[in-house]
């Protein structure tokens, strides 16, 4: 699905090659600053490398239109940001900055119960705590069924034993809706646990 | 009751000890400041001493070419103002557009304020043409730096937020949208305000500098409205135009944030 040669990204990251597979789970394991967001964020276009080529589905990434290939390729920041309003006003607002119209079809209690939020969708977004936001930013993401899901430490904010939950939801969904799905996590126990492929980036390579 | 009284010169000097005033305090307090403070006052004295030998002969011999001429040189001198004023590094791209709002849109407004609601015949008429073009591009400088900054500043503090707009998917435009129409609003913000506590809290400049001139009050204020409608508008058109394409400034070919 996604092939990348001989990239460099300033002095952040450097890798010689790799293949991520289509419909797989990939976790990305790493101590920080090691260049793990970086990689996530090449992939889906929100940086362009200085050197080397990233093909997307056989085509050089280049060549898609930006706006399309994040649609298709979503990516979840480590502090994803939580639009103003209600819980309902995310997900509404979510499908409105995206013009995305499979969306209708979800509803969004049960994105909340894949999440494990019980409040209620005309609950106060702010209100939430870190963890909470954290949740509701994946609900959101999974909202928009993209092919690809890039998560950045989605679990970060969660205690160990929620932090498995949600994974496992998570992995489950990618699995029966055939996505891929490309995981920065901290815990090598996750990685092991729920990924077909495990890669170690320290100092901006790969670790074999 | 008609007519100017004129100041004469030992008169105007007296309107100095104004100054003193201010310096002694600083002084006094060690606050500082004080050359800037002097040269704020011999500045201003030498550019309108310039500036009224200029307009009298201006006004003297009304031509479109003197007139256009004048109006260039204001622009010139609102839009490196604004570039002075703005906080921190500016693209040069965003420099482009903000000569391009100013020029733009203060030259649709003035053109159609003089024609359309004036009336001016000729439309090049100095003594009109002059201070009213003076009026809107002094407004809108004020309208395009305080948009500008605020532009500026609530892009690079969101950066998170507007990233994260990108990675679900969102068109720049829509990522920093909350953030152009804030920009927006805190522009025409002071103008609004200021017609708000016009004629109550304080009796505008235009107003008061034509009844001061023996125009009727109600000549006045009819002049009044008008330039604050033209003013309005000034504002609004080169703060809309800096704003849609300023913003797009800020993002690269690829629809990457450019910070």
């Amino acid at each position: 699905m996604f092939k990348l040669e001989k990239i460099k990204f300033k002095n952040i990251l450097n890798i010689e090659e790799i293949l991520l597979e289509e419909n797989r789970v990939t976790a990305i394991l790493g101590s920080s600053g090691g260049g793990k967001t970086t990689f996530l964020k090449l992939l889906n276009n929100m940086i362009t490398a200085d050197q080397g080529t990233i093909t997307y589905q056989g085509k050089d990434i280049e060549s898609y239109d930006p706006v399309s290939l994040r649609r298709e390729i979503v990516m979840l920041p480590q502090d994803p940001q939580i639009f103003k309003g209600t819980i309902k006003d995310n997900f509404t607002k979510t499908e409105a900055i995206t013009d995305n119209e499979n969306s209708k079809n979800l509803n969004y209690n049960e994105l909340l119960q894949k999440v494990s939020l019980t409040q209620d969708l005309n609950d106060a977004a702010d209100n939430l705590s870190g963890g909470e936001k954290q949740r509701l930013a994946l609900a959101r993401v999974m909202l928009l069924e993209p092919k690809v899901l890039l998560l950045d430490e989605p679990s970060s904010s969660l205690d160990k034993k929620t932090e498995e939950k949600i994974i496992k939801r998570v992995v489950d969904y990618v699995r029966k809706n055939n996505r891929t799905l490309i995981m920065v996590t901290h815990s090598s126990k996750i990685a092991e646990k729920f990924a077909d492929k495990i890669i170690n980036i320290e100092n901006g390579k790969i670790i074999k | 009751m008609s007519g100017t009284i004129d100041i004469q010169i030992m008169q105007l000097v007296f309107a100095y000890i104004f100054v003193l005033v201010l310096l002694f305090i600083v002084k006094q307090k060690e606050i500082g400041h004080k050359g800037e403070i002097l040269l704020a006052s011999v500045r201003m004295t030498i550019q309108l001493i310039a500036v009224g030998f200029i307009l009298e002969y201006v006004f003297s011999n009304q031509s479109p070419i003197y007139s256009i001429l004048i109006l260039l040189i204001m622009e010139t001198f609102a839009i490196y103002n604004i570039f002075g004023r703005v906080e921190g590094r500016i693209s040069k791209k965003l420099k482009l557009i903000i000569a391009g709002s100013m020029f733009l849109g203060t030259s649709i407004s003035i053109l159609f304020f003089v024609i359309a609601v004036v009336g001016l015949d000729p439309w090049f008429r100095a003594d009109y043409f002059i201070p009213l073009s003076g009026m809107l591009i002094g407004n809108s400088m004020t309208g395009i730096s305080l948009g500008v900054n605020y532009l500026i500043n609530g892009i690079r503090d969101n950066k998170n937020l507007v990233e994260n707009y990108l990675m679900l998917g969102a068109e720049p435009e829509t990522a920093v949208k909350e953030i152009s129409n804030r920009a927006f609003y805190n522009a025409v913000l002071p103008t609004i305000n200021s017609m708000m506590g016009m004629g109550i809290v304080f009796l505008p400049g235009m107003m008061t500098g034509q009844i001061i001139a023996g125009a009727s009050p109600i000549i006045a204020i009819k002049y009044q409205i008008a330039i604050m409608m033209g003013i309005l508008g000034s504002v609004t058109l080169t703060v809309f135009f800096m704003v849609n394409k300023g913003a797009k400034t800020f993002f690269n070919s690829r629809k990457q944030l450019n910070l």
